[in-house]
């Protein structure tokens, strides 16, 4: 009997839930037809309809009555808000191209080491001249990065400072830094002086105060901050999966009252003490003690059981509340620590938020749904957490890593602006390498970068130009220059040959050269400095470039085995001999090596085939100090080549088979010889690595173990199946 | 009159139902809390309940079932007289004068002030509730309409659309983004004030919170506002036309002025290339000091430039609309936007001009000069790879300018300017998705679409490759490597195989899959002794796919997958082998390469394993790649291969080499002379691969291979991996892989 009960109970409950199922789904899919809309579509209307635009006002009329366009543009520039075409004056940057000029630093004003790191950034780039007449943009010798007034930073009496300037005119073409601004307890974004129509470039900018178009939002960065080079993302591999011991994680300041408290005093909510950690201490300014509440004790304790290191480099996210102002150092650390950024600042105009798609590369929250984060960042699948931790290495090593990375992007992005029609394109400035080692004045088709092909899913051209370094008189017919040139004509990619004529006796009659089924160009070189040879000369129109020494010993095979293997790798530079570099810790300096050894970091450009465009890179953005020191020493132009393209891809060179016989015949050649044989030119070459590794801020050259063959090199079969088959011949 | 007796016995007796079933509910719940134990002390007494309930139950059921079956033909009756519906029949509301105003809208509005976001609330699939306040028709006090144009076909097309889609929900108290059904794309047609206090009447209103208002032509003389001059307070708005001034970033929404020749003309797409004229300017209410720089332009450069205006001597009706006139000679527009390389769009009254629409759909490059424009859908397009945007100031530079451009990026320009119109400006249902997608985006920004699904067209959205491992990243050398060894049952094999590997110094783990359940791995003590752990996994089923999974046992990113029976490889190989990963990590890095060729005669694609002097793949029977493709592998595989393979027990390897290959886009690397891979006493892949039928299988591997990518994604190169002094002559002790190639 209790059996049968209990199974009527069963039953009963049973049916309950069935009819619960059937009666309640209807009635809610029905609601809205109770109230007082009883269609739950837009309806389809079957009358005529107008449209919204009548056929003869599609253009306006009245407008030609009107006053002048140029009136109708300028109409916004008394505002205080600016924008470019109202507040800066394109005129400036015309003839001269986009030039930068720095106030001259006067004796006995303050400047802070990180504003001095700013102005030699300047002073160091390409854009900077010291002729006021010839500059398009002006940057201030007074200290404006810290506008804090408690600070001790901080410069007083800056309004009259600025209004002396000479050259002010109420600020038009001027570019201010600062990284903090406003005090306790507001913390405004006033700088305490009148900006007048500059330009800022500020940290913790928000969306409310930014001018778009006009403003620029920087990073905060610390003191500490390495004026050029910087250190690489912590990323050394890519781990999969890509879940790290931590989900989320955050250590910092908690402030009790007063602006921006809020979020961070919300985070113990979140904090599960396993995998998201999200710590903050009361302990911190003169009087915490006085302000403390409940929480505080438990979260000092909880505070100083983790390390905030071990943390960072543990978690798969990063979180990054606001702090008192918008911005904080969690930022950059997290971006650096390949620790996925969560933003958590509402109306934080992001860093560079102008050109840096952010999404890619970081999570960005809402204050407000706090709560919702970690559910949120759970969501987020395996694959788009190992590209979004790829893309923060890549940011920061292309934009953030250093004070010079971070003002050149800031120049490079007004620059942008002026020159707008030859702006980079989105995907310029968010794909590898990065904008400031893509130049859109190289060209505005991103197929003619050596960066892109894979992405437009088109291949760099069949064709390739050499060019011959001549620097000896043609002699004899028995010089290797003409050997040379014969056997890269015969190649079946050789477009064209250009020979620079970089020698002092005049240019030898046509005739001489030899007949080629290529044209063969003689151009001859304006200053005959080393530098021309890597200059972008209009005449060279395919994408690959072989640059060669006069006296350089190759056959037709070797060449177009080496162009088959640039087609795969046309980023990177790929030729035969190769040298390599080590650090001398004796004398604590690089050390440079021609010996033999069993790995690489440079192919000489003697004989070696690149991408066009790093022609234009040689010349454009490399500093005139450097590309002056190259020519002076008429020597070490190969090793800046090489330094500039593993700066740019942060990759080995490739060198490819050579015949045996090469360095052999090339040591036995008279004017290579000559310059080999020099004591001197290896000293130089020591010399010339140390001042480019201090420039470049860092070492960009990196080690290879590999060489590229054929893939039936030396093989043990006949020869006559193998391709390539000269260069095992001696 | 049965229908009517048979609702309400239905309404009576649901309303039973749900009375009784609450009380149910509540009973249940009651003893449910209390656990079974009580359920045995239950009286005689209760029986009588329990007839009750079960009839009623019972009735229940019978009224649900009815309840199912009749309102169909209720339902039906409904949408039957929804077909016929008319503007008109829309209900009449009647403003009183003194009805509030909404404040203008506030410029300093961003998503986190003005726009409430717990409306939309976390949901798994990231999308946002539209709802559509249903027609009214607005009139003043007078019973004058607000709007003289009342629903535009335009706005009426945009709704309709906005409902048939995911967004659309008709459930207010869900919604999450609100569109009143006030038409307000032109402000021409509105009366202002009246329109303002239509939208504060709106039932959910609330300050403007979460509504979103559409318009494409906004202010009106003399000034001509760059948005839409009626009060709205904290409304988003999706504009066209808007200036730095007016467009609040990150809130308001940027959107073309739709051109309502989109739908009339039908203009095929042309190949991309060089045009008969150079530019070409088309607009008819061009400002006469432009027209005149213009007209300068046009007498430096001759032919190159074509300065087209409205026609005088045709009457002035709506076919003249589709006409421009050079000098008396007659053009249809806009046809002949189709026969230039570059279209200027230039500022008119307005910044938004529906000449863009009408240029991008000729796929002809616009040229705009309109400073401090806000270009449509800003915000997620990248115009620089569609246009060309020069300051007005340089009107005069415009040729030299536009001359300056390669011709392979005007080409890129035009096919991405045709893209531009077809994906987001073609219809007014195109429009409202964009605007939406934005918002939701905005919402749930970390499901936002990508760059590169907003920007690529989809040809190259095909070609292109984005490479999951995308970072130039030389991993350091320390973690070491984990080898894979699948094995079945040669046991001696697979020791000499584990013997020779634990050789090579970066070794960091061993893994033996053991894929055959019939029989057990031998016992630990029988193993030979290694330096490094040694980890056997015993699979489920003998499938080839097991060896390819990202077992968590694997802890480093390097992964060596060697069959039980390789053991000719020298440990200065494979150490070798280890190093080139370490430089091409994205890459599957092997010894025996093989190639695919086109067989002409045959029309279909053959395996090759002859000494060539090409390779497109390497075999997995020894090849180090990164972790990262076992994942690939096992979870992402297309198609049906990952289960083909198993089924034939074949060609796991050349699946892989497509997988890496179509994704990475990159070649492999062989590394290393050729070798005779075989073994005295087993066969090795090479024994195999002579066999004709095995040979045949692997040919009709790749061709079935091929057919699911829908594409050959092998690569071939030219090229293998050597140590840097391989051969050379000089001193093999000094060299660092000196075993290397010998046999």
């Amino acid at each position: 009997m209790q059996a049968k009960k209990r199974y009527l109970i069963l039953f009963s409950a049973g049916v309950c839930l069935i009819l619960l199922f059937y009666l309640q789904g209807p009635a809610s899919r029905r609601t809205p037809n109770r109230g007082d809309d009883p269609h739950p579509h837009w309806p389809h209307f079957s009358d005529p309809l107008r449209a919204f635009i009548p056929w003869d006002q599609t253009e306006t009329e009245d407008y030609n009555v009107r006053v002048s366009p140029r009136h109708k543009r300028d109409d916004n520039s008394g505002a205080y808000k600016c924008r470019m075409d109202s507040c800066f004056d394109f005129s400036l940057c015309g003839s001269n191209g986009f030039k930068v000029y720095v106030y001259p630093q006067q004796k006995g004003e303050k400047i802070s080491e990180s504003y001095r790191n700013i102005l030699s950034s300047i002073e160091s780039s390409r854009f900077y001249t010291s002729d006021p007449g010839q500059a398009c943009l002006f940057v201030l010798n007074l200290d404006t990065l810290d506008r804090d007034q408690l600070s001790p930073q901080y410069v007083h009496n800056l309004k009259t400072k600025i209004q002396n300037l000479n050259l002010w005119n109420n600020g038009r073409n001027h570019l201010i830094f600062n990284l903090y601004s406003g005090t306790w307890p507001d913390y405004t974004e006033d700088l305490g002086f009148e900006i007048g129509q500059a330009m800022l470039a500020k940290a913790s900018i928000s969306t409310e105060n930014f001018r778009p178009d006009f403003d620029i939002s920087i990073p905060l960065f610390s003191k500490d901050h390495p004026r050029t080079g910087g250190d690489r993302g912590y990323l050394k591999y890519n781990t999969i999966p890509p879940f790290r011991k931590y989900v989320l994680v955050f250590k910092g300041k908690r402030y009790l009252t007063g602006i921006g408290s809020d979020t961070r005093n919300a985070l113990h909510h979140v904090h599960n003490a396993e995998d998201v950690v999200l710590l903050t201490t009361c302990k911190h300014g003169k009087d915490w003690q006085k302000h403390k509440d409940a929480r505080c004790d438990k979260d000092n304790a909880e505070y100083d059981r983790y390390d905030y290191k071990e943390m960072l480099h543990n978690s798969t996210f990063c979180l990054v509340p606001r702090g008192r102002r918008l911005g904080s150092f969690r930022f950059l650390e997290a971006l650096q620590a390949a620790c996925v950024p969560v933003m958590l600042s509402n109306g934080w105009e992001l860093p560079f938020s102008e050109i840096i798609d952010w999404h890619t590369a970081a999570v960005i929250g809402d204050e407000r749904l706090l709560l919702q984060i970690p559910s949120t960042v759970r969501s987020i699948h395996q694959d788009r957490i190992l590209s979004l931790r790829q893309q923060t290495q890549f940011l920061w090593e292309a934009y953030f890593s250093s004070v010079e990375k971070i003002v050149l992007t800031t120049l490079e992005i007004i620059q942008d602006r002026v020159l707008q029609h030859n702006a980079r394109s989105t995907l310029m400035w968010n794909r590898l390498p990065g904008g400031l080692f893509t130049l859109p004045q190289f060209s505005s088709y991103l197929g003619d970068f050596p960066f892109f092909y894979s992405v437009l899913g088109v291949k760099p051209q069949q064709k390739f130009t050499a060019v011959i370094h001549a620097v000896t008189p043609l002699v004899s017919q028995s010089q290797p220059i003409f050997k040379l040139l014969v056997a890269v004509a015969k190649s079946q990619y050789c477009a064209q040959i250009i020979v620079l004529w970089n020698c002092d006796k005049p240019l030898p009659a046509k005739h001489r050269w030899p007949a080629t089924s290529v044209p063969v160009i003689v151009i001859e070189g304006e200053s005959k400095v080393m530098s021309s040879r890597f200059l972008p000369y209009d005449n060279i129109r395919t994408d690959a470039v072989l640059s060669l020494d006069e006296d350089t010993v190759l056959s037709t095979t070797e060449v177009d085995f080496a162009f088959t293997v640039w087609q795969i790798f046309p980023e990177r530079i790929v030729g035969y001999p190769a040298r390599s570099h080590f650090w001398d810790s004796n004398k604590e300096r690089w050390g440079y090596t021609s010996k033999w050894t069993n790995d690489y970091s440079m192919v000489l450009t003697g004989a070696a085939f690149y991408h066009r465009y790093y022609n234009y890179l040689y010349t454009q953005y490399l500093p005139g100090s450097l590309k002056s020191m190259v020519d002076q020493l008429s020597n070490c132009e190969d090793i800046l080549m090489n330094f500039l393209v593993s700066a740019v891809t942060k990759m080995p060179p490739i060198k490819v088979t050579q015949k045996k016989q090469y360095k052999e015949t090339m040591m036995g050649q008279t004017s290579r010889a000559s310059r080999w044989a020099d004591p001197d030119h290896f000293a130089q070459r020591q010399m010339c690595m140390n001042k480019f590794a201090s420039w470049f801020g860092t070492m960009p050259l990196v080690h290879s173990q590999m060489r590229l063959d054929p893939v039936l090199f030396k093989d043990q079969v006949s020869i006559l199946r193998k391709k390539y088959r000269d260069i095992e011949r001696l | 009159m049965c229908m009517c007796r048979c609702s309400s016995v239905l309404f009576v007796s649901s309303a039973v139902g749900l009375a009784l079933e609450r009380l149910i509910m509540c009973a249940s719940v009651k003893y449910g809390s209390r656990g079974p134990a009580l359920i045995p002390r239950m009286k005689t007494k209760h029986r009588i309940y329990y007839i009750t309930l079960f009839s009623v139950v019972l009735l229940g059921l019978i009224a649900t079932g009815m309840f199912q079956f009749w309102p169909h033909s209720i339902e039906s009756s409904a949408e039957w007289s929804l077909d016929r519906r008319s503007v008109h029949d829309a209900p009449l509301v009647r403003i009183p004068m003194s009805s509030p105003i909404p404040e203008r809208g506030d410029l300093s509005c961003r998503m986190h002030t003005c726009f409430d976001v717990y409306r939309c609330g976390y949901n798994p699939k990231n999308k946002i509730k539209v709802f559509i306040y249903p027609l009214q028709r607005f009139v003043d006090e007078v019973g004058v309409p607000i709007s003289s144009t009342g629903l535009s076909r335009e706005y009426n097309d945009l709704l309709s659309a906005i409902s048939d889609s995911d967004f659309y929900t008709d459930d207010v108290t869900r919604a999450c983004l609100f569109i009143p059904s006030i038409d307000v794309l032109n402000q021409n047609s509105l009366r202002i004030r009246e329109t303002a206090q239509a939208l504060a009447m709106l039932p959910r209103w609330d300050k403007g919170m979460n509504h979103l208002l559409f318009n494409m032509l906004p202010g009106g003389p003399p000034d001509y506002n760059t948005a839409l001059d009626v009060p709205r307070d904290r409304a988003l708005l999706a504009g066209g036309g808007f200036s730095t001034w007016t467009y609040r970033q990150g809130y308001d929404v940027s959107i073309p002025v739709y051109s309502p020749l989109s739908a009339e003309v039908d203009l095929p797409e042309r190949q991309p290339g060089p045009r008969r004229y150079f530019i070409l300017s088309s607009q008819t209410a061009i400002h006469r000091e432009y027209r005149v720089e213009l007209e300068r332009l046009k007498e430096e450069n001759g032919e190159a430039l074509l300065l087209l205006d409205k026609c005088s001597n045709l009457s002035q009706d709506l076919a003249s609309v589709r006409k421009r006139c050079y000098k008396g000679q007659v053009y249809d527009y806009p046809q002949i936007l189709q026969e230039s390389s570059f279209c200027v769009v230039l500022r008119g009254a307005r910044l938004g001009q529906a000449t863009l629409s009408d240029v991008l759909q000729a796929g002809c490059v616009p040229v705009i000069m309109a400073d401090s424009y806000i270009l449509p859908f800003s915000e997620v397009l990248d115009w620089k790879r569609a246009s060309v945007v020069i300051p007005e100031e340089k009107l005069p530079e415009m040729y030299t300018i536009l001359k300056s451009i390669p011709h392979r990026q005007v080409e890129e320009m035009q096919r991405q300017a045709r893209w531009f119109w077809e994906a987001y400006f073609s219809s007014m249902k195109a429009i409202g998705m964009t605007t939406l997608q934005i918002i939701n985006d905005r919402i749930y920004p970390y499901a936002a679409r990508t760059y590169e699904e907003w920007n690529n067209p989809s040809v190259v959205k095909w070609s292109s490759v984005n490479s999951p491992l995308f970072l130039p990243l030389i991993p350091p050398r320390s973690p070491g490597f984990t080898a894979v060894v699948l094995t079945y049952d040669r046991i001696e094999s697979l020791f000499r195989v584990i013997t020779e590997i634990s050789k090579v110094p970066s070794l960091a783990k061993l893994l033996v899959v053991w894929n055959n359940q019939n029989k057990s791995p031998p016992e630990e003590s029988l193993w030979p002794k290694v330096t490094v752990p040694l980890k056997v996994v015993r699979t489920k089923e003998n499938k080839l796919s097991n060896r390819f999974f990202p077992f968590d046992e694997i802890e480093t990113e390097a992964v060596l997958a060697i069959d039980d029976d390789i053991i000719m490889l020298t440990s200065d190989e494979l150490q070798f082998g280890y190093e080139v990963w370490r430089e091409f990590p994205d890459r599957l890095v092997g010894y025996p390469g093989r190639l695919h060729l086109w067989d002409h005669e045959m029309g279909k694609w053959k395996y090759e394993s002859e000494w060539t002097n090409e390779v497109s793949m390497v075999l997995t029977g020894a090849a180090f790649y990164h972790k990262y493709f076992n994942y690939l592998y096992t979870y992402k595989m297309p198609g049906d291969i990952k289960n083909w393979v198993d089924a034939h027990m074949n060609c796991e390897d050349i699946a892989m080499n497509f997988l890496v290959a179509n994704i990475t886009g990159k070649a492999p690397i062989k590394v290393t002379p050729r070798k005779k891979f075989k073994c005295p006493e087993c066969t090795a892949i090479d024994g195999l691969s002579l066999d004709q039928t095995h040979m045949v299988e692997r040919s009709e591997c790749i061709n079935k291979f091929a057919s699911v990518f829908g594409t050959m994604p092998l690569k071939v190169v030219e090229h293998r991996a050597d140590p840097v002094l391989y051969k050379d002559d000089f001193p093999e002790k000094l060299k660092s892989f000196p075993n290397i190639g010998s046999l």
